[in-house]
């Protein structure tokens, strides 16, 4: 990742203790660095080999297999296709939606078919990704910003605000399918008859609730911890000086939260870009509540190479979407996380 | 004359600059706290809700009195009833077992590398440490298809190590970059200390950094408990009956019925997943508060 693109790069403290990039460098330094690198490497090994073994080799696996063909029956034809190099077909059959004609060749998805949901899930993920994470900012920076200030029983506020980050994700979604039931509590609360998860967009809707719920809280305390570096005189100046509070909001929260705030952001977006196991048990992804990740689930019995190639679709995606904040929304993951809590002395 | 008309006229303006200011305040109060009110009636009520559901007769599920009402604790004995075949207690066993293996590996590989990233200076560092991010955020369904097959050619399907493995692929990074930014708190002027009384560097990180970590590791380590306990993705397509965790068992909770879901015991098997998550949480929010106010100390 592009680890000097942050907005101060010329501020960045040295890394660790000692001030290897300021002063000209020595030999004896140089033997430091030397002996420190020998260090780390060994200290090192066992998270990358681990991580090795569990990620980039599936990851690797995932590309060789998504340029496979799916050996198996062929459910149009009966007959049994052999597998053997596909080249980009799986990936041209995705993103063209076309599925194996009885004849040879491809023709365009039937309705119904998991070939022809690709692009309404990826419209589903990239709806849910927008919708919940916005709607996480908003709730999410009021809860800090009322977080932060003093009053009486704040620290049960925080803890409460736990709580829904705390309970597992397939707990929450059973919790909300219950309360958005035909007979459940929503319902009877706000005087409404809706089958929530019956049709399209009450669906998503159920979802995007749920999701916006569970997650609020993990962007209130990112935010909040943002919130708290910024020390009380830079208030107390500019209202001697006059500011309104709207200003002070604009012109000091805004622009010095605005790292952690990025940061959270991203973050909840890569998170809500993978979502599943919410929509998975809250709708079964029925009525367009389809993710890719579920696309990629319900591919997986399918057809192994055909869903190797629709995984790696989706994380050429999450990829992208990364890059783009990194690249141009000065969302600094490295270094924030490095200098996260406090300066380094 | 003139000027004391002037002077009480300036008191009275005075006094009411005084009380609208102190009214502003009070409003401002008034406002927090009513704020605060409405972010624990937000943060709470479902789970209040799926609480006072889980002490509710089954006859009365759909019950909206915000009180409980018809309180019984029979859903707790349907939700570890097997006749339905539901394996709630084993879940929950398994879940546990699960979760100290993933952590306890996760910890043991992840200490050493979050002492490299905090401490050491070395090339490539914003490397290392921009992979393992991207580890952490990496989407699970990117890997679920190779380890599926591969986990299908080596008869590992349904066995507790098809679970684990994948599992650290998300709670190492998750502990690595969690303990190195506690670890970049932490005194360390004590281990030059060390080192110039004639300690090793290996020496001074296991006599002197290890107990000051210790609070740090034990925060880090219930991080990664949760992580690893909530994990269903995975889990939902490489467990068996047998080895299956608690949240693919309250997914996939079956009742009498086939067409009826169990909500008020499915609510009570929550109900015992989270409860003691909620208590470990509070108890880890303090560890926090102590580590930073610690650090700030010095």
């Amino acid at each position: 990742m592009a680890t000097e693109l942050g907005p101060t790069p010329a501020t960045k403290p040295a890394s660790g203790g000692t001030p290897v990039h300021h002063a000209p460098k020595g030999v004896g330094e140089d033997n430091q660095i030397l002996s420190q690198g020998k260090w780390a490497s060994w200290l090192l090994a066992p998270t990358i080999i681990a991580l090795g073994i569990v990620i980039v080799y599936p990851i690797i696996s995932a590309i060789i297999m998504s340029f496979q063909k799916d050996a198996g029956l062929d459910p149009a034809t009966g007959l049994f296709t052999e597998g053997g190099p596909a080249g980009i077909q799986n990936y041209v059959n995705w993103l063209g939606q076309q599925c194996a004609a009885p004849g040879g060749g491809t023709v365009a998805c039937p309705p119904g078919t998991l070939g022809g949901q690709f692009w309404n899930a990826t419209g589903t993920t990239f709806l849910f990704t927008a919708v919940t994470v916005l709607f996480e900012t908003i709730l999410g920076f009021w809860m800090a910003m009322i977080m932060a200030r003093t009053f009486k029983g704040r620290s049960i506020v925080r803890a409460a605000v736990l709580v829904p980050w705390a309970i597992p994700t397939a707990v929450t979604a059973q919790l909300w399918l219950f309360m958005f039931d035909f007979n459940g509590i929503i319902n009877k609360l706000f005087n409404v008859s809706i089958l929530w998860t019956g049709s399209e967009w009450p669906a998503k809707w159920a979802v995007i609730i749920a999701d916006t719920w569970k997650t609020t809280p993990f962007m209130a305390l990112l935010i909040l911890a943002g919130l708290q570096m910024i020390p009380a005189e830079v208030y107390e100046a500019a209202k001697v000086d006059g500011a309104t509070a709207w200003q002070r909001f604009r012109m000091i929260t805004l622009p010095l939260v605005k790292p952690a705030l990025m940061v959270a952001i991203l973050f909840r977006t890569l998170d809500a870009l993978r979502m599943f196991d919410l929509p998975y048990i809250l709708t079964g992804g029925a009525n367009n509540t389809t993710t890719l990740s579920i696309l990629v689930i319900n591919q997986i019995r399918q057809g192994f190479n055909a869903a190797a190639a629709l995984s790696t679709i989706t994380f050429i995606i999450i990829f992208l979407v990364a890059f783009i904040f990194v690249r141009f929304l000065g969302a600094n993951v490295v270094e924030q996380s490095g200098a996260s809590g406090k300066g380094k002395k | 004359m003139t000027t004391s008309t002037a002077s009480t006229e300036l008191r009275a303006r005075q006094d009411a600059g005084r009380k609208t200011a102190q009214n502003r305040e009070k409003w401002a109060q008034a406002r927090t706290y009513i704020s605060a009110a409405v972010i624990l009636v937000w943060c709470l009520a479902p789970a209040y809700w799926m609480v006072v559901t889980a002490f509710r007769e089954v006859g009365f599920t759909y019950d909206t009195s915000v009180l409980p009402t018809h309180v019984t604790m029979d859903n707790f004995t349907t939700a570890f009833d097997t006749s339905f075949g539901n394996r709630f207690g084993q879940a929950l066993l398994n879940s546990i077992f699960i979760g100290i293996v993933v952590t306890a590996v996760s910890l043991l590989i992840g200490v050493f590398a979050a002492y490299a990233l905090a401490r050491l200076n070395f090339r490539f560092k914003f490397l290392v440490l921009g992979f393992i991010l991207g580890a952490s955020m990496f989407p699970g369904v990117a890997l679920i298809t190779p380890l599926f097959q591969l986990f299908t050619n080596i008869g590992w399907m349904g066995t507790y190590q098809a679970l684990i493995v994948p599992s650290i692929s998300f709670v190492l990074p998750l502990t690595v970059y969690t303990l190195t930014s506690f670890f970049r708190e932490m005194p360390w002027e004590l281990e030059e200390s060390a080192r110039v009384d004639g300690c090793t560097q290996g020496q001074a990180f296991r006599k002197v950094i290890m107990p000051l970590a210790a609070p740090a590791i034990f925060t880090t380590a219930i991080l990664a408990f949760i992580s690893s306990w909530n994990e269903f993705l995975i889990a939902s397509q490489l467990s068996s009956d047998a080895t299956q965790p608690v949240t693919v068992a309250i997914a996939n909770f079956a009742g009498a019925q086939p067409n009826q879901i169990p909500y008020t015991a499915i609510m009570a098997a929550g109900t015992i997943v989270t409860i003691p998550l909620v208590i470990l949480v509070l108890v880890f929010q303090r560890k926090i508060v102590a580590g930073l106010t610690a650090g700030a100390v010095k």
